[in-house]
């Protein structure tokens, strides 16, 4: 056999296969980032460079016009801001009944614990629909209301089993043993030992529910009438994509620079694009070792 | 299991109602989560009822009368109702057959890369699609694809082409749009579950395998992805049991008049019909129909890979 060698030495095959591996990697990355950064380019990029449709690969003819256009949009900012309150406040109220719920789930001792998780997970797998959704929150007034889009999207089963299963193994019961003896309540030991331990998976909850509530347009788009309650996504799309349909942009539409506007309309898109994803986008390096231990969490079992 | 006598329930029974009472605060946990389930996910089921009745507003849910199939008869005789069932099931088998298996290959891929950086950095950049909003991928797609100024009509006119394609607005390639732009998307973060399944292969596997000569791509093949089979077969599950559930979000932002013909499916079928043209009963007849044979699918898909392979969902 040929391998003795094999610990510091590559043999062919292997070298083959590592090359194509590579080369792979490197297009797959570079088809995903390219786009991105693309975009990020054609935002400071000179309009008629732009229109052209040239591809770039730094900024051509620096500007910062889109921008300007972009912080001078009202709707942009009362959407940002109704985001951020939408965003804020249903993360806070979703988290906090997740973990609550998960944790109560994953108490071993809890009579009606399986009938209950069943009642959870059949609701991933079967809904009412669209239609019957809609009634349910109309019948309950809450249409056109701020209240609807901070409760929506709050809770969902799949959060709930990924605390259940992390707090099933990561808070053992020998702890729970030990603090009923010291004469502590299910609340005293929720609160003074389970919410300690449980950092990351609540880290995990407010980073997976708050992208859901960034990144929504539809709940809005069907309960929302007022646009002065519109969140930023519906405010996009209406800019950057009604717009474009019709490729008429009377929503940014400036009647002194009109001409000047009318060729800067991609930029100014590239630039709503930036200002809006560039939150979630920063700051996501950062806290990713936490999205994908919620993805690991919620692999354990369904 | 032995059957209880009636002493022992008894006296189980009353072990239950006392761990009950002791764990009193545990339920008062899980009120707020089960009354936000029960408002928005079981109340809709309650609405469902109106499928097979006239809804009409003034008389609620329970009080509109009765009107047997005939919602359901109405869309299975509508002539739209092939090509729309046709649309949902191409676009989702289309979509199913690749982006299935990429993340499973993307991972086993990170998975041999040796230096830490670039691996990091390949990951960083391939999640993060997934945080993109579907509203802000859309507007993406529909710039560079626009016919004149778009950066993919240049690069098909350097590479020859006419450089007028109207990619977004063409039904012939509805498909292939909705379909790539999802596995641009979501192939990093759908790698993330398999990259954390393979970490627990065993190292020694690897070491004995290349004592017998086995190359790297041996070893990807029979010690990597076997490991990782129940993992592929879950996943698997979960995304036959959402075939009729497409993503109608970005379907619907990427409709137009112009592809219409194949970007019609059921979903957004039922939102024009329901929201828009304020046919209640019939169009919760449609999205039931729908619900209905997914949830069949997903109890087949489950049944089949649990005997095949072992693994299920539940």
């Amino acid at each position: 056999m040929k391998n003795k060698t094999n610990k510091k030495k590559q043999s062919w095959d292997d070298r083959i296969f590592t090359a194509i591996c590579s080369i792979l990697l490197f297009c797959f990355v570079f088809v995903v980032a390219y786009p991105i950064y693309f975009v990020l380019v054609a935002s400071f990029t000179d309009p008629q460079y732009v229109n052209s449709g040239e591809i770039l690969l730094y900024p051509k003819g620096f500007t910062l016009l889109g921008y300007e256009q972009v912080f001078a949009n009202k709707q942009i900012w009362t959407g940002y801001a109704n985001t951020i309150f939408y965003t804020v406040s249903g993360t806070a109220l979703g988290t906090g009944i997740t973990i609550l719920a998960g944790y109560a789930l994953s108490r071993k001792d809890l009579p009606g614990r399986k009938i209950i998780m069943k009642l959870i997970v059949f609701t991933m797998y079967f809904g009412g629909g669209m239609i019957p959704f809609y009634l349910v929150v109309k019948s309950l007034g809450m249409i056109n209301s701020r209240t609807v889009m901070v409760l929506l999207g709050g809770v969902s089963a799949y959060n709930i089993i990924v605390v259940r299963s992390f707090m099933e193994s990561s808070i053992p019961d020998e702890l729970w043993d030990a603090a009923t003896i010291d004469g502590c309540g299910d609340g005293g030991f929720f609160a003074k030992i389970v919410l300690p331990l449980s950092k990351a998976v609540i880290a995990v909850m407010v980073l997976f529910i708050a992208v859901g509530y960034w990144n929504s347009y539809f709940n809005a788009m069907i309960f929302l009438t007022d646009s002065d309650k519109y969140p930023l996504q519906l405010v996009l799309r209406n800019i950057l994509l009604t717009a474009s349909a019709s490729s008429n942009t009377a929503a940014l539409t400036d009647p002194e620079a009109s001409m000047r506007l009318e060729q800067a309309v991609q930029v100014i898109k590239y630039g709503i694009i930036v200002v809006s994803t560039a939150p979630i986008i920063c700051v996501y390096p950062f806290v990713q070792k936490y999205f994908v231990k919620g993805v690991m969490i919620g692999a354990v079992k369904g | 299991m032995r059957k209880m006598t009636a002493e022992e329930k008894r006296r189980h029974r009353k072990n239950t109602v006392k761990l009950m009472k002791r764990h009193w605060v545990l339920y008062i946990f899980l009120i707020p989560a089960l009354l936000y389930l029960a408002t928005f996910n079981y109340g809709p089921m309650y609405g469902l009822m109106i499928a097979f009745k006239n809804f009409k507003a003034s008389k609620g849910i329970w009080g509109s009368e009765w009107a047997g199939l005939k919602w359901f008869e109405t869309f299975f005789s509508t002539p739209r109702f092939l090509d729309i069932l046709k649309n949902t099931l191409t676009i989702s088998l289309y979509s199913l057959v690749f982006d299935f298996p990429l993340p499973i290959i993307l991972a086993l891929i990170l998975n041999n890369v040796k230096n830490l950086k670039w691996k990091k950095f390949a990951q960083t950049v391939t999640y993060m699609p997934h945080f993109i909003s579907v509203v802000v991928l859309v507007s993406m797609m529909s710039i560079f694809f626009s016919p004149n100024s778009g950066m993919i009509n240049t690069l098909l006119k350097y590479l020859g082409g006419s450089g007028e394609t109207y990619f977004m607005g063409n039904a012939q390639y509805f498909p292939h749009m909705y379909v790539w732009s999802g596995i641009w998307q979501s192939m990093g973060w759908g790698s993330i579950i398999y990259i954390a399944a393979l970490a627990g292969v065993d190292p020694s596997l690897h070491e004995s395998a290349m004592l017998d000569g086995a190359n790297k791509f041996k070893r990807v093949l029979h010690i990597d992805l076997p490991t990782i089979m129940p993992t592929m077969a879950i996943m698997l599950i979960m995304r036959c049991g959402s075939i009729m559930n497409i993503g109608y979000e970005k379907v619907y932002l990427m409709q137009n008049s112009l592809n219409i013909a194949t970007s019609e499916v059921i979903s957004t079928y039922v939102y024009k019909i329901g929201l828009q043209q304020q046919q209640f009963s019939y169009s919760t007849a449609i999205g039931l129909f729908n619900s209905v044979v997914n949830f069949i699918l997903l109890l087949i898909v489950n049944k089949t890979v649990d005997k095949l392979s072992g693994s299920s969902l539940f």
